[in-house]
């Protein structure tokens, strides 16, 4: 016979101590790998590319997407190397992303905030994208840096020039490489003031909606600082396709400069009016009268055809820039696809190997580290100068081009030349500003 | 006054696209009784037939270029059209700066083409069915076919500009004897209501004064009889639409270089087409010019600031609450007749 003192409280205490001993292990282990969103498990981890293919902005979207993918060639060690050869950062090493290999998927944005979000949804719900990129529009990239914050994943932002995006809509889990409004207002009024006087009178066609804002709001700031006058600001429909009857009445409005704060087909469509009627050729008080397009993009420049000649503007980044790490790009997308990059195709490659580095230095795929790892980063080999990811707003602060259309074009991507790259210095601002909370970062599941 | 005869140029050239546009809508309502959506995609296709001739006639051999180099740093590569091989570098060069006019050759064959081929392959199987499946299929007709465009051509903006004699603009008020400097207008919006008024008189010429028109304008008022006279009106109903996919295509060529073609424009006036078919009175063509250059003009008025600041947005939405009050008013639109769309 055997005595045994087993009583049923003494099982339930031990099986309960036994219990949480054995899981303990395992609970710290899962804190460190799969405390967060979409945590890699196996040998490759998916990036999700969120860019417009339909759409007026699809050739855009379709550049992004070259960019994206020979970014990930580059971070799997396939290629030339890229600008991981110019980077500051050397934590990359050719094998992946902490040794996993990288894969995408891809989504449509169609430049429609609801289509976006739900082409990320589905890439993080149904795919397990653990960092979303892309885009062309600022109400699109508000709208997916909104649905990653709330998933508790990365959004490394793609062509979003709104002061909004890293402003009063900025948040913990979204960073923006591209250049805002605010900095083409700062960067581009010395270079207008030197050229055309500071006595001058503007007349501003600007799109009714966010980015139009903005953008207005930052080169009328920038501009009657140094003396200008706006004689009227004009709101333009969206849609709006032919803009005659905004163009027609601005000569005898008193104004000696037209500013069109439009983007894509809008800016094609009203910079061809401005010049059909005669603005180029004419003069208003004494001067020659002036054109001014806010924010270029080469193939916005390839659609205005001859009338981009002598318009001067900003860009965020241009192939002809002769740095190390814009020519090693270079080099790389016009070997791959038989032509060079445009701006957004840039910061797109770009924030991929920003994001592939964060996570290398940080040592995990937690939003939390990565966003810790960007924060205050400072890197330089990147197309822009010296950059920095400010902690405060998530903005990177770099250099930003001042460009005229080129009058005479050998050839059909040669259509802008660089005037001015204007240092960071002179566009820094007060990250309060704009107002909004950056919250804190959320690593989602 | 030199702003009113500004807003009235500028809304007689926007004009003159929407008649045109309505008029083969209209066209086509009148004669077979269908609800065109897809007649915004006729006039896109008008566009890129520039797009196309443009392309051909600078179809071009490459030559290399050792004393420059491309992007890469490579010898460039420079293209030659063949056209001057042919023709000699000044000819070809003045072909090719006119290729937008001489594409109004190259889009008559080809749209009326099109617009048979789209009569009947598709539209006659829709012509006893209800005006929603009408609708359907050509407004799905209409998204196949931007479709296919952008596949070819890129969703991206396309120069096509005007030849160079007619590029910039000239001083209206000087030339009427206003105020110089004043009322300056560009020479080919001014050619585009010249064009426009040419093409609408053509199509009235042809309606009023042939044996084809007479019959046909016969058959918009009361087919059965003339089909029971023994004339094949069918065959002459699906020519019209030819014509009226013609006259759309046309607007189409001539407006490529007042904005550059992209595969979207079709739908940017499709609805404002609408509107003007509407306004004019449902299959009427007077109707729908008189309403184009009417909505036109307003929706001119309607875009200067003092306007914009007495009634914010007013510049959205003239058009429409123009339309709202016209047909509260006049209930068959401005030029409509009765029984047509109607029960």
């Amino acid at each position: 016979m055997s005595n045994s003192n087993l009583t049923r409280r003494g099982v339930i205490k031990t099986g309960a101590v036994a219990g949480a001993g054995l899981t303990l292990p395992t609970y710290l282990n899962a804190a460190g790998h799969s405390g967060f969103t979409n945590a890699p498990t196996g040998s490759t981890v998916t990036l999700g590319f969120n860019v417009p293919q339909t759409g007026p902005y699809a050739d855009e979207g379709a550049d992004e997407l070259r960019a994206f993918k020979l970014a990930v060639e580059h971070l799997n060690g396939g290629g030339d190397g890229g600008m991981l050869n110019t980077f500051s950062s050397k934590a990359l090493e050719g094998n992946g992303i902490l040794g996993k290999k990288v894969e995408y998927v891809t989504g449509d944005t169609q430049t429609k905030p609801d289509a976006a979000r739900a082409s990320a949804r589905s890439m993080i719900e149904k795919d397990g994208a653990v960092m979303i990129s892309g885009g062309s529009s600022s109400g699109v990239a508000v709208a997916v840096q909104a649905l990653c914050q709330e998933a508790g994943i990365i959004f490394m932002a793609g062509l979003t020039h709104s002061n909004d995006t890293t402003g009063k809509d900025k948040k913990a889990n979204g960073f923006r490489h591209f250049f805002n409004s605010y900095m083409t207002g700062a960067a581009l009024a010395p270079v207008l003031g030197a050229n055309f006087g500071n006595d001058r009178k503007a007349y501003h066609l600007t799109a009714d909606y966010n980015w139009g804002y903005t953008t207005e709001e930052a080169v009328r700031t920038s501009t009657e600082a140094m003396g200008w006058e706006t004689v009227a600001a004009v709101k333009t429909p969206l849609a709006q396709t032919d803009f005659s009857s905004y163009v027609a009445p601005v000569l005898n409005s008193g104004a000696d400069v037209l500013v069109l704060n439009h983007y894509g087909g809008n800016m094609v469509n009203s910079l061809t009016s401005a010049v059909q009627f005669g603005l180029r050729a004419a003069q208003a008080n004494g001067k020659n009268f002036e054109i001014v397009v806010p924010l270029y993009s080469r193939l916005m420049a390839k659609g205005a055809g001859k009338n981009v000649a002598g318009i001067f503007g900003s860009t965020g980044w241009h192939w002809s820039l002769t740095d190390e790490g814009s020519k090693a790009f270079v080099k790389s997308f016009g070997t791959k696809y038989g032509f060079p990059p445009s701006q957004a195709a840039h910061t797109c490659y770009v924030q991929t190997l920003l994001y592939a580095d964060a996570v290398a230095r940080g040592g995990s795929f937690n939003p939390c580290s990565v966003a810790e790892a960007l924060e205050g980063f400072e890197f330089d080999g990147m197309g822009n100068g010296k950059t920095l990811y400010r902690a405060e707003d998530h903005q990177c602060i770099k250099d930003v081009l001042v460009v005229k259309g080129k009058e005479n074009p050998e050839n059909e991507f040669d259509l802008l030349e660089i005037v001015e790259v204007t240092p960071a210095s002179q566009v820094t601002y007060d990250p309060s500003i704009f107002g909004g909370e950056l919250g804190s970062c959320n690593p989602g599941a | 006054m030199d702003q009113f005869i500004l807003q009235i140029l500028n809304g007689l050239d926007k004009g003159s696209a929407y008649a045109l546009i309505a008029l083969g809508l209209t066209l086509i309502f009148g004669t077979l009784g269908v609800v065109n959506f897809a007649h915004g995609a006729l006039f896109m296709m008008g566009a890129f037939c520039a797009v196309t001739l443009s392309r051909l006639l600078t179809l071009s051999h490459t030559i290399v270029d050792e004393t420059r180099t491309d992007f890469l740093g490579n010898p460039l590569k420079v293209e030659v059209p063949y056209l001057y091989d042919i023709f000699g570098e000044s000819l070809g060069a003045s072909i090719i700066d006119w290729a937008v006019p001489l594409s109004i050759l190259f889009a008559i064959p080809i749209m009326i083409g099109i617009g048979v081929i789209m009569e009947r392959g598709l539209i006659k199987h829709f012509y006893n069915r209800p005006h929603a499946d009408q609708i359907l299929v050509t407004f799905g007709l209409a998204i196949v076919v931007q479709e296919i465009i952008k596949y070819y051509f890129g969703a991206n903006q396309i120069p096509t500009p005007a030849p160079e004699a007619f590029i910039g603009s000239f001083d209206f008020g000087a030339v009427v004897g206003i105020e110089a400097n004043k009322i300056i207008y560009p020479y080919w919006r001014i050619i585009y209501f010249l064009f426009a008024m040419l093409v609408i008189a053509g199509v009235f010429a042809f309606l009023q004064f042939t044996t084809f028109g007479m019959v046909v304008r016969a058959g918009m008022a009361d087919r059965e009889t003339v089909g029971l006279l023994g004339i094949n009106i069918d065959r002459r109903f699906t020519i019209m639409f030819g014509v009226a996919a013609a006259v759309a295509g046309l607007a189409g060529v001539m407006y490529t270089p007042i904005n550059p073609p992209n595969y979207h424009m079709g739908m940017d006036f499709l609805v404002i087409s609408f509107v003007v078919v509407v306004v004019g009175g449902m299959g009427s063509l007077p109707g729908a010019v008189l309403a184009g250059f009417l909505l036109g003009i307003l929706e001119s008025f309607a875009s200067l600031q003092a306007v914009i600041e007495a009634v914010p947005g007013i510049n959205q939405i003239i058009i429409y609450l123009v339309a709202i009050l016209i047909l509260l008013t006049r209930p068959r639109g401005l030029m409509g007749r009765k029984g047509v769309m109607e029960d």
